[in-house]
């Protein structure tokens, strides 16, 4: 049982301040919503998750021990979506995908977490195809394969169902369920009613 | 260590896709050793003694005007941060960018100066001291230029700006490249400036991984 935690945090961008003596602890298995309206520091509280920066007061912690950023160990057990979709255009969908996979699961586990992963959001059809014929939607979901594939054991994600129709955010729910059914734990950030059940929210700006 | 080959073989894929991006800069380098001859008039001794000169400062404006791309792309798509969040040391990742930026253009530099060198009526002896120098420094061009690739990220008109913090730098690389070959035409040993380039080279090797790394952490956040 696994245990990601922040006690105290408090970030400050540029002179403003973001946020201050939020605390959060998730479980594996666990989900976390992050709510709360625009510029309340949901995308920064997830920067700081994944170790973009480091909080100007307080303190992250895996298992009770201190996460830095730049930790490497950190690094190789989250998997993080930000607001770029990190899709060259220049290649196709596959390589994209390969090469993400690749340099963190090693050749030969990437092909296989790369197939499953384009299964997972049945999005086979669209391995070929250059990047830069995709729509936003399909660059999204090609993003959200690169984390599926990666297989973490945090997910951290933010705003992850923009611009992606209705099927799609429903076949995103049940990877979801499945990654969270094998003890992964997930924290989101979303505006759209994503189903995340038993979740906890975080209420930011409140 | 094979994650060094999986992002080397992801920047010469990209390269080779976009073609013109790297190949612009062995253009520019052609173009602008041809223009010497065409202002300064055909006269062969004065081009012979202007050759090394002129090869050496174009190759550094080539090595320079290819350099704002190299981490801009991956800056402005997102794949930076997913770059600097993966578990492999960024310091790494840098070393692996400037060997595909080197491979990609250094390289290029290299095949063609003996075509320009032809042109400029550089003498054989010369030659082969050119080639020599150029192997050492371009990669010291590729290494201090990615430090200042990576202090731009952000900037507005981030090209003027690389100009004036690499240039200078790269100043220490121009005087013995072209040392090297003055020593080789005039038929002395250029052992000294070979070594100094090595030792220019190796200093940067050890330098800029982190100066660049630490540079785009600070754009990153």
């Amino acid at each position: 049982m696994a245990a990601f935690t922040g006690e105290n945090l408090t970030c400050i961008r540029g002179d403003r301040l973001v946020f201050e003596g939020v605390d959060f602890a998730v479980e594996s298995g666990g989900a976390l919503v992050l709510t709360g309206p625009n510029g309340s520091g949901k995308s920064s509280l997830l920067r700081l998750m994944a170790g973009l920066g480091r909080p100007a007061v307080g303190r992250l912690a895996w298992d009770s021990v201190d996460v830095d950023d730049g930790d490497e160990e950190h690094g190789a057990r989250h998997a993080y979506l930000g607001h770029a979709d990190a899709v060259k255009p220049q290649l196709t969908v596959a390589e994209n995908l390969d090469f993400w996979a690749a340099f963190r699961l090693g050749p030969v586990a990437a092909a296989d977490a790369v197939r499953a992963a384009l299964a997972a959001l049945a999005i086979e059809h669209l391995a070929e195809v250059p990047g830069r014929y995709l729509s936003a939607g399909q660059r999204r979901r090609v993003n959200l394969a690169r984390v599926i594939a990666l297989r973490p054991r945090l997910w951290l994600l933010d705003e992850p169902t923009t611009a992606l129709d209705r099927e799609t955010v429903g076949r995103f729910e049940g990877v979801l369920d499945g990654a969270r059914a094998d003890g992964a734990m997930v924290v989101l950030s979303t505006h759209t009613d994503l189903a995340v059940a038993g979740a906890e929210v975080l209420e930011l700006g409140a | 260590m094979s994650a060094l080959g999986i992002l080397i073989a992801r920047e010469l894929r990209l390269a080779f896709r976009q073609g013109m991006d790297s190949m612009m800069a062995v253009v520019f380098f052609v173009i602008a050793v041809v223009l010497f001859p065409l202002g300064v008039g055909p006269e062969a001794n004065l081009l012979a003694r202007m050759a090394s000169g002129v090869i050496w400062v174009a190759a550094l404006l080539a090595a320079m005007l290819s350099m704002e791309r190299l981490f801009q792309a991956d800056h402005e798509d997102g794949s930076l941060e997913l770059l600097i969040l993966e578990p492999v040391a960024l310091e790494l990742v840098v070393v692996a960018k400037v060997v595909a930026h080197w491979l990609t253009t250094g390289l290029p530099l290299l095949v063609v100066s003996p075509l320009l060198a032809v042109f400029m009526n550089l003498e054989a002896a010369g030659l082969a001291a050119l080639l020599l120098a150029l192997a050492l420094g371009t990669p010291t061009l590729s290494l201090i230029g990615a430090i200042g690739a990576s202090l731009i990220l952000g900037a507005r008109r981030g090209g003027v700006l690389l100009a004036l913090l690499v240039l200078p730098l790269f100043i220490p690389v121009l005087i013995f490249g072209v040392g090297a070959v003055d020593a080789a035409l005039q038929g002395i040993s250029a052992r000294g400036p070979y070594l100094i380039m090595g030792g220019l080279l190796l200093g940067a090797l050890a330098l800029t991984p982190w100066a660049a790394a630490a540079a785009l952490r600070q754009a990153a956040e």
